[in-house]
């Protein structure tokens, strides 16, 4: 359940973001997951429960965005969406391929509270 | 500088970040890799590898695939030519690293407690009780499991993975993570695969290659009828090539510190 070190390092990510930006609180977060980075989705909400607590995200939601696996045929050129254990070429079957797309583990986007006092500054 | 111009505002969130009093949320578009801090000590591990020219070998593989028994055959092989070191890492217990120890090689043992994998700071820790100096080969004997250590670099120069031919021959396709990441995919206890006969290496080859990867795979057998030359190879191949790297990257550092 390496799920929960993942999340340990998101916060610390938003942690430091919210910081620089002297947010009073996270309101929610977006992450990018693909099925090639080993990340289970499910077990990343249900860690982030957890992870959160006592943070500055401890009321904040967590949404998970999920990608395809992405392939394109270093042999024929072709771009094939296809499963995790199969990044065989959709066209020509050749194993000679490059993941262009399904292995993301990253943080997208924050959405934070300011405090009122900097709020009214940025007015 | 989105945060400057606005361009992250849309029709969608606007109402997030604006209101009559001015901005009381703000959101920020980021795009960073969440395990970008385990890969910046992953780097600084491999510096500090690369300083020493030690080369650095990941093992990896389901809990009783036979790491440590070929790390003991390995130490028997080459020890005598070799300078090896192991960090050793496991939930709870010394016991693999005073197996190492009892070849006469320096073994580091990390117990993780419940955490299932080695991650780049563990390592890092580690690094500071095991001097480098001298080395020729270190092997990081990760936690027995073929889910979690694939997510985290250690700062290591190539993966090994381990699948015994006492597991299922489409472990490949069931951990297509893990084994995406081999440099190097080792069959061991392959002395086995007559008594068994249920394990197809053809098969295994076959899972491998639909992961998109044109990885090695090579058999070893470390106990009774040790058969480790496929393996013993690669290893020399491996160390040669650190060598001559360590070689033609000295000029440069001398250059570097002379300007």
């Amino acid at each position: 359940m390496h799920e929960l070190s993942v999340c340990q390092a998101l916060l610390a990510q938003v942690t430091e973001i919210a910081m620089d930006r002297g947010a009073s609180a996270v309101a929610r977060i977006n992450v990018e997951v693909g099925p090639l980075s080993g990340i289970e989705p499910a077990l990343l909400a249900s860690a982030f429960e957890v992870a959160r607590a006592g943070s500055c995200a401890a009321k904040a939601t967590l949404s998970i965005t999920t990608t395809v696996v992405t392939i394109s045929c270093l042999t024929c050129g072709a771009e094939s969406q296809t499963q995790p254990n199969r990044l065989l070429c959709g066209a020509c079957g050749g194993y000679r391929t490059r993941v262009v797309g399904g292995d993301e583990l990253r943080l997208r986007r924050v959405e934070m509270r300011l405090p009122e006092a900097r709020a009214a500054a940025t007015v | 500088m989105c945060q400057t111009c606005g361009c992250t505002i849309t029709p969608g969130n606007a109402h997030l970040s604006l209101n009559q009093n001015g901005r009381t949320e703000e959101v920020i578009e980021v795009l960073q890799d969440l395990l970008a801090a385990n890969d910046r000590v992953a780097m600084h591990n491999r510096e500090h590898f690369d300083e020493h020219g030690v080369l650095a070998i990941n093992l990896m593989s389901s809990p009783g695939a036979g790491k440590t028994a070929l790390l003991e055959a390995t130490i028997v092989a080459l020890g005598d030519r070799y300078r090896i070191a192991v960090i050793e890492g496991d939930l709870e217990t010394d016991n693999d690293a005073a197996r190492i120890r009892a070849h006469g090689v320096p073994a580091l043992q990390i117990t993780t407690g419940t955490a299932c994998h080695l991650d780049a700071h563990l390592v890092h820790r580690a690094l500071h009780d095991l001097p480098l100096a001298g080395l020729d080969l270190l092997f990081i004997e990760n936690v027995g499991n073929l889910v979690c250590p694939a997510s985290f670099d250690l700062g290591q120069h190539r993966n090994v993975i381990l699948l015994s031919v006492t597991e299922g021959d489409d472990k490949p396709a069931k951990y297509p993570v893990m084994f995406r990441a081999a440099d190097l995919v080792v069959l061991s206890k392959a002395d086995l695969l007559e008594v068994l006969g249920d394990f197809d290496p053809g098969q295994a080859a076959a899972a491998l290659r639909a992961l998109g990867r044109d990885t090695p795979m090579i058999r070893t057998a470390a106990r009774r009828t040790p058969e480790l030359g496929l393996w013993l190879d690669w290893l020399e191949q491996e160390l040669a090539g650190r060598r001559s790297n360590a070689q033609t990257q000295l000029p440069e550092s001398a250059a570097t510190v002379a300007a």
